[in-house]
């Protein structure tokens, strides 16, 4: 099971204060989160990617490559990958650079994003977001896996004998992760090809959650990738602890009631009712998330959102120390009771071993 | 069952609006004999609805009202007019639905106001927006001014878009052979377009 956590990179003024960091500290504090998050073990990092304020999320291989420098061990990622709007040819390039870089420390998750002026800024219409993902991940799995490509598609200028530089690393693509939020088609897409899928679950109800994650399931088994409970399955999280579980909740009230994404809307108390939102006690935290198995099944990555609307970075360095107390315990529960059929998320090894054994198949 | 859901949007109680829908909603029980009649007031919705814009997803009680509204054999829909159109409850509520929804639903539209200078609300507003969503609205639409309560004609207009309603209701509405009718999410998730299809439909313009 990997635990981490993932940022979007807003920002966003902090309610309590009124003060609004600069771009540059919110970049410096993503990588000092980063770092953290290695210290406090925590297995996974992802940055999402925004090509519009109030966002420093753009460029995210450079951020990854640069915390891929300053730590050791801990596996970066995305959240998301925008593969709508990047051309598939650069996204090729960019992430297997990143796996020489990291010696294969990287996967992705693939999305669309939801900003409209995005997709026009870059030459595209959101209203072929669907299209765009699979046609573009189509054509990026073949620059990733045949050395000499040769492409027409719908959305992007033909290639004629294009080989994408560097190759990945070992010869195996990076492991890809599928997230969408209500789009079946995409837990498809995940199915078909027996990647990941991920559900970013932390704005809706669990069961939402429920039948997203049961149609990738039931599909990556009707695609012969495995049964139903061996598919590759991630959730977000996002919680708000302190040992006094009032102190929690008297202190992310104004975060909450302001954030970009729910504030003004329904209260905290409705919300973290509806949705995996935890504010409370370590120990409230804990069983929350270890609840999350009884409507996704046995899963494999668990990304919490901890860096959002206007949290201070001391705050939040804070809230990881938390996380990196219950760590243990949540790693416990989550192998107690653990179908042995459910495997581990696939990582650069564990795809070269599988690769290797294909070889001498 | 044939399922009948009638939408109210009044704010006050008692509500000339929720008045005539239960008098469109008699009428068509009426003509249609054994029926199911499911009431959205939306009233008791206002804060999910607002709640449902902000964060994307309805609350248990809203997504069983939407629920009811997509499954519906045929619809009654009542509005107060506030500044010369539906108000903005009313159109909320409609926004939020999933699309592809309402493709061919009966839809009988009314609404209610102080003053019948506001009638031709029926024509310029509730049957545009229906027409957008590719519902099937009725030819009657039944508007009622605060004295049409005392009048005598009130009836007569409701008793006939009620029957043009149900006549409709008896009707597959759905598009001929061969022209597909949207897919909405839940059809997705009752029968998920395989990927090869997927795959086909990305690259063709």
């Amino acid at each position: 099971m990997q635990i981490g956590i993932f940022t979007v990179g807003d920002v966003t003024p902090d309610p309590t204060t009124g003060r609004t960091p600069s771009e540059h500290e919110r970049i410096k504090a993503t990588v000092e989160i980063a770092t953290k998050a290695e210290d406090i073990g925590l297995d996974v990092f992802a940055v999402g990617e925004h090509h519009n304020p109030p966002f420093i999320a753009s460029n995210p291989t450079a951020t990854l490559a640069y915390v891929g420098a300053k730590t050791e061990r801990i596996l970066l990622s995305t959240a998301t990958t925008l593969i709508t709007t990047t051309d598939p040819v650069l996204i090729a390039e960019d992430y297997a650079k990143l796996q020489h870089l990291t010696d294969g420390r990287v996967d992705l998750m693939m999305g669309r994003g939801n900003t409209g002026p995005v997709y026009p800024w870059f030459g595209k219409d959101i209203r072929q977001g669907i299209n765009l993902a699979i046609e573009n991940y189509a054509l990026l799995r073949r620059l990733w896996t045949e050395d000499v490509v040769t492409w027409e598609g719908r959305f992007r200028t033909p290639l004629q004998g294009y080989t994408s530089t560097p190759r990945p690393l070992d010869g195996v693509a990076p492991f890809v992760w599928h997230g969408s939020i209500r789009s079946p088609e995409i837990a498809e897409q995940a199915a078909y090809y027996g990647d990941g899928f991920f559900h970013n679950h932390i704005f809706w109800p669990a069961s939402h959650t429920q039948q997203m994650v049961d149609l990738y399931r039931s599909r990556f088994e009707h695609y012969g990738h495995g049964t139903a409970d061996q598919a590759i399955v991630g959730l977000g999280g996002q919680f708000f602890m302190r040992s006094n579980s009032q102190d929690a909740v008297n202190e992310f009230r104004p975060y909450f009631d302001n954030a970009p994404v729910y504030g003004h809307g329904p209260s905290l108390e409705e919300f973290t009712s509806q949705t995996p939102l935890t504010v409370g006690s370590p120990q409230q935290v804990l069983e929350r998330t270890l609840s999350f198995r009884e409507y996704a099944g046995d899963y494999q990555r668990q990304l919490f959102l901890v860096d959002h609307a206007g949290l201070p970075l001391k705050t939040v360095l804070e809230q990881l120390d938390l996380l990196g107390e219950i760590l243990p315990d949540l790693r416990r529960g989550f192998a107690e009771g653990r179908s042995p059929q459910a495997p581990e998320a696939p990582t650069h090894a564990s795809l070269v071993a599988a690769n290797a054994e294909l070889v001498s198949a | 069952m044939t399922s009948l859901v009638v939408v109210s949007a009044g704010l006050s109680n008692p509500s000339s609006t929720r008045l005539l829908a239960d008098r469109l909603t008699a009428a068509a029980v009426e003509a249609l004999g054994d029926v199911e009649v499911t009431h959205v007031e939306l009233r008791d919705l206002a804060h999910p609805l607002t709640d449902q814009l902000l964060t994307g997803f309805p609350s248990p009680e809203l997504a069983a009202a939407e629920a009811a509204v997509a499954g519906a054999d045929g619809l009654i829909v009542v509005t107060p007019v506030f500044s010369a159109s539906y108000s903005g409850l009313f159109k909320t509520f409609f926004d939020v639905l999933d699309g592809g929804a309402l493709d061919g639903t009966p839809v009988l539209v009314a609404a209610t106001a102080g003053t019948a200078r506001h009638s031709l609300v029926l024509e310029h507003a509730l049957r545009p927006l229906f027409a957008y969503l590719h519902a099937v609205v009725v030819p009657t639409g039944v508007f009622a001014a605060t004295d049409d309560f005392a009048g005598t004609d009130l009836d007569l207009r409701v008793r006939r878009a009620a029957g043009e309603l149900t006549a409709l209701m008896g009707h597959d509405s759905r598009p001929a052979a061969g022209v597909g009718k949207r897919r909405t999410v839940a059809d997705e998730f009752a029968e998920v377009t395989p990927f090869e299809q997927l795959l086909h439909q990305a690259s063709v313009a």
